[in-house]
């Protein structure tokens, strides 16, 4: 064709074939992105849906009544609270240091090797065996009995593996500059984490913690054997309304309370179920938010 | 300034007699240096002088970094090194029990290829190793503003950032940056400040800016400069090594060096043969 001829850049007929292809690929992949958040905006409308009649303030201000059958949430929920407080207050000191350690002290031998494989096979544990392992090592062994400070101890070993990971991450993306500037004015090591390395990785490592709030809030099985209770009596309101457990007390958590009422208990209202679950999505969506927006917060302040 | 004849020292040849002892800020003896099973540097025997430029130059790999980084025993840092030999430093062996690394650092900076400040305020990098030495405890803040802006003052950039020591060190230019790096050694009274091809980050003002800097430098300090730069050698230097493959090949005056060099290696680098 003439056309042709005066138009050097033509497109050949594989090449139209080519940008089909490319079209057909660009809008599968997309569609297939997009139906992802299909699951996730179903789950939350349909809880939203399904428990609106029992949501309200006093379904988080009120204890369990009658049965389980009145009231609200209160007792699970402070229950969850400090199941979570306290298994950090354990598991973020450990997982910190060893994170440092593996980074910035360790040399690459066969012991560290073992370590962090070790550490790569801990996370991948199921939450039932550290429930297991929870009940064998805190609740029998040391004695602990079934109590708020063994679920914790146990969620702590579940949720340790991913502190020190990320915190190795964060650590790792300091770049190594930084420290060799610091070695040869003649910082120690410690020094040089302490005034540069740990300042530029604190957003990293808050990430990772933050992160296991939601997952230390969310599982069942490592509380179900190790201190978890279907009941307890929560006072209504004052001090200990606020503080209802001790360290040796068994108490209730949300996880378990949404097992219970769904599974264990009749004459329980649907929305009440629904209710429960609706608040623990919350509560995950509050934390993950809270860190996301710490992580911004944090990284605009860095640049290098 | 010393004047002292040109000497040609290789591997072969022993050192010549400590005659002029207090002449030299560094001293090596048969310095041996292995990675693992590669050895980087063999018999290394070098006098260099106080107070004058000191070029290292050599093909790639032949050992130019690594004999810099046994001069502040940083080469300890970077996982399994080996070392024989004596190195003096100020006439004392840096190998000896009693030396503190640390303090051995404070008086040997470093300074690298590409700009490090630390991700701190300018201020603060210029005052970072007074801190980490526990220098400025008793140290009023108009005392610790004087160090900074001498500091500063000496490497020609008080007049840059003087407005601005509060900002990031890291949104400075590069050039700016290397000074900065330079600056933040002087604060501890180095007696040598060895660079490692400080001005190969650099664009050719940079290069032109950060030169005079190290030629003011010249006669309070020992500097020891490691380039790829054959004409940055013979502009900033006083005199040179050459080095080949872990070996000293020739030291001598910059300016016999590059008019009558002694070696055949020597005059096919420096002409760009090989490199």
């Amino acid at each position: 064709m003439s056309n042709e001829l005066n138009n050097p850049f033509a497109a050949t007929d594989q090449e139209r074939q080519a940008r089909e292809k490319e079209k057909f690929i660009k809008l599968s992949t997309q569609l297939i992105t997009w139906l992802l958040v299909i699951p996730v905006v179903a789950i939350i409308v349909f809880l939203v849906y399904k428990s609106w009649p029992a949501l309200s303030v006093e379904f988080i201000t009120e204890n369990p009544k009658v049965r389980m059958t009145a009231g609200g949430i209160w007792a699970p929920l402070i229950g969850t609270f400090f199941l979570v407080l306290v298994s950090l207050i354990i598991a973020a000191p450990i997982g910190i240091l060893a994170g440092v350690y593996l980074n910035e002290f360790a040399r690459d031998n066969w012991l560290t090797r073992f370590i962090n494989l070790a550490v790569v096979n801990l996370a991948g544990v199921p939450s039932i065996v550290h429930g297991l392992f929870g009940l064998g090592a805190f609740v029998y062994f040391l004695g602990m009995d079934r109590c708020l400070l063994a679920a914790s101890c146990t969620v702590a070993v579940m949720t340790l593996p991913v502190i020190i990971t990320s915190t190795k991450e964060a650590l790792a993306s300091v770049p190594m500059a930084f420290r060799v500037a610091c070695w040869n004015m003649g910082a120690t090591k410690w020094q040089t984490i302490r005034t540069i390395v740990l300042p530029n990785s604190i957003s990293g490592i808050l990430t990772g913690v933050i992160l296991q709030v939601a997952r230390a809030a969310g599982e069942t099985a490592p509380i179900l054997f190790t201190g978890a209770m279907i009941s307890s009596r929560v006072a209504d309101s004052g001090w200990d309304a606020w503080v209802p457990y001790g360290l040796e007390d068994r108490f209730m958590a949300l996880s378990y309370h949404l097992y219970i009422i769904s599974t264990q208990w009749q004459n329980v209202p649907e929305s009440f179920k629904f209710g429960t679950a609706a608040v623990m999505i919350g509560l995950v969506i509050a934390v993950n938010s809270i860190s996301i927006g710490f992580r911004i917060y944090l990284r605009s302040r860095k640049k290098w | 300034m010393s004047t002292v004849a040109p000497q040609l020292v290789t591997s072969e040849f022993t050192p010549p007699e400590a005659s002029h002892v207090e002449d030299y800020s560094i001293r090596t003896n048969d310095l041996s240096l292995w990675y693992g099973d590669f050895q980087a540097l063999m018999d290394v025997s070098v006098n260099i002088k106080k107070g004058i430029i000191t070029g290292l130059i050599g093909p790639s790999g032949c050992g130019k970094t690594t004999l810099l980084r046994c001069f502040n025993r940083i080469n300890e840092r970077y996982g399994n090194v080996t070392t024989t030999g004596d190195i003096e430093i100020l006439d004392k062996n840096i190998y000896d029990e009693d030396v503190s690394v640390r303090q051995l650092r404070r008086s040997v900076g470093m300074v690298f290829q590409r700009p490090n400040p630390l991700p701190i305020s300018i201020y603060d990098n210029v005052l970072f190793g007074m801190g980490i030495h526990d220098a400025f405890k008793s140290l009023p803040k108009s005392e610790r503003n004087d160090i900074v802006e001498n500091a500063l003052r000496e490497v020609d950039l008080w007049n840059t950032v003087k407005d601005r020591l509060k900002s990031r060190a890291t949104t400075l230019t590069l050039e700016q940056q290397q000074k900065l790096c330079i600056a933040r050694l002087l604060p501890l009274k180095p007696d040598i400040i060895l660079m490692d091809e400080p001005c190969s980050a650099l664009d050719a003002e940079g290069i032109e800016k950060v030169e005079n800097l190290i030629e003011s430098l010249r006669d309070e300090y020992t500097v020891v400069i490691v380039t790829h730069n054959m004409a940055q050698a013979r502009r900033a230097t006083d005199e040179c090594i050459f080095m080949l493959l872990g070996e000293i090949i020739e030291h001598t005056k910059t300016s016999e060096m590059f008019l009558n060099p002694q070696h055949e290696k020597t005059e096919m680098y420096i002409q760009g043969r090989y490199g």
